[in-house]
């Protein structure tokens, strides 16, 4: 049985769990971008620079908290809350492997299993620009409004084609339930017979996150960081870690839709695979940061709009056509 | 379940006064969002998990999002709007009043006989599957009919920009 009780304790595991990664990738793609540079990266606390993350975080905690005179103190303090609370929501229907056996009591590893499991983790990342949009107005900052101008608009034109390609998926597997998406790919992943879907989506998970070379919204070059300019300290911590958690949680939806999730050679536990799988794609972004220029925004809506959509457009009927006449 | 219902539409009810009540146009926006999404938690208990989802995911999540885009452009600085009162005096006073008509009206047609037993659904009732059934064998006309509408608007809008830019 699945009492309230075992609710609440995977969800404080999985909030512990996704703070303290999200402190982890702060380190290691700080290291990782060092390597890629040629340089060291932290290397002044602790062995590794590891201890990093605790430096940041005491920082971000007695720095002042500023809030701009002419800002909106209601809607200002409300974005970085919402920002987190989005980015860790979609969590709940994400399972990090198959349901486990504690003591004769089935236990799912994820906090709830709903029949529409992706849908829900969608809406969280459609309810996610209301961070960005709302942390850009309530600065009453130009920067921070071109900035959440930008973000809206690009969030809602990836979100399309995101939503699309994710669609051949759920034609492929027949279930829009994450675990039997998984299940269905058990013989072959996803990736192989959804390539441009694959495609499709990782581009499009890349720009959701706003991630380089999609990060736009918090262009410092030339909008001294967008939406968070007029944030500090811990509310500032807070869009970083929203930031970073939705990158965790994109890359997880593409290695449950697309990579065959927890599936795997019998001789490593699945929830080790889903990891490793998990840390690839994660190493993916830090690679793609190290290595592209940003796109002009212009060329980003283009791109959006006369190739990602058309494309998935394209994925979705063919999907269609072959799973009625071929099966 | 019923305490769900029960807050939810509270919250709904508050929501929607505030979009009405706020002086700032980002705070409307920000009310019916709201709004929309303790009305997709009343979908959801009512079995309609495909209509409560597509409701966060299109109505919350993008239809709001282009609001919040035009009204934080048109009015980027926080500005209460100005109130024209005088225009219609004690129009408040009589929206109130017809308030109240309508809800003792509409009590007394809802209260009149015993509310019915909730109806039983079949399993699987709202689900994608029977939503997408719904759509595409029993209501496939309207759906197309519909499809047809939203190209023609979409047409148009393409064709007023182009008139637009031509006559720079």
């Amino acid at each position: 049985m699945d009492t309230v009780g075992l609710v609440l304790i995977r969800s404080l595991i999985l909030a512990v769990a996704l703070a303290s990664l999200f402190a982890g990738m702060t380190v290691i793609e700080r290291k990782m971008l060092g390597y890629f540079h040629l340089r060291l990266g932290p290397t002044r606390t602790g062995p590794w620079g590891i201890l990093q993350p605790v430096a940041d975080g005491v920082k971000a905690i007695v720095k002042e908290d500023i809030i701009p005179r002419d800002a909106d103190r209601f809607v200002f303090r409300l974005a970085p809350i919402i920002a987190v609370f989005t980015a860790l929501a979609a969590w709940a229907v994400i399972p990090v492997g198959p349901p486990i056996q504690v003591g004769g009591m089935t236990i799912p590893l994820s906090v709830a299993d709903p029949p529409g499991g992706v849908l829900v983790a969608v809406a969280f990342a459609a309810l996610s620009v209301y961070g960005v949009t709302l942390a850009g107005w309530s600065s009453q900052s130009k920067y921070s409004l071109l900035g959440s101008l930008r973000a809206s608009a690009q969030l809602i034109s990836y979100e399309l084609s995101m939503g699309l390609s994710l669609l051949g998926v759920l034609m492929v597997a027949g279930s829009l339930r994450l675990t039997e998406i998984v299940a269905a790919q058990e013989q072959w992943p996803f990736i192989l017979l959804q390539p441009v879907g694959f495609v499709i989506y990782f581009i499009s998970a890349v720009a959701e996150a706003s991630r380089v070379p999609f990060d736009l919204p918090e262009a410092e070059t030339e909008l001294v960081s967008g939406y968070s300019t007029e944030y500090s300290g811990m509310r500032f911590a807070m869009f970083m870690m929203a930031e970073y958690i939705h990158m965790i949680t994109v890359s997880s939806l593409v290695t449950l839709l697309y990579l065959g999730g927890w599936n795997g050679p019998a001789f490593l536990p699945p929830v080790i695979w889903f990891l490793l799988k998990l840390g690839l794609l994660l190493f993916v972004f830090i690679w793609l940061r190290a290595s592209l220029p940003r796109l002009r925004y212009d060329r980003l809506m283009d791109f959006g709009w006369k190739v990602m959509l058309p494309l998935a457009v394209l994925n979705l009927i063919a999907t269609a056509v072959i799973t009625v006449y071929v099966g | 379940m019923s305490w769900v219902v029960l807050i939810a539409a509270l919250v709904a009810l508050v929501a929607a006064m505030a979009v009405v009540r706020a002086r700032i146009p980002v705070h409307s926006v920000l009310a019916l969002v709201l709004n929309l999404v303790c009305l997709a938690v009343l979908f959801i208990v009512l079995d309609a998990e495909f209509m409560g989802l597509m409701q966060v995911i299109v109505y919350a999540g993008a239809v709001m999002v282009l609001f919040l885009f035009v009204v934080s452009l048109l009015g980027a600085r926080k500005e209460a709007i100005e109130r024209e009162m005088s225009l219609l005096a004690g129009q408040e006073g009589m929206g109130v009043v017809a308030a109240g008509v309508l809800l003792v009206a509409l009590l007394m047609a809802v209260l009149r006989q015993p509310l019915p037993a909730p109806a039983q659904v079949y399993p699987g009732f709202g689900a994608v599957r029977a939503f997408g059934a719904a759509l595409f064998y029993d209501h496939v006309l309207v759906l197309q009919l519909a499809a047809l509408l939203l190209m023609v608007a979409v047409v148009g809008v393409v064709v007023l920009i182009a008139r637009r830019d031509q006559g720079r």
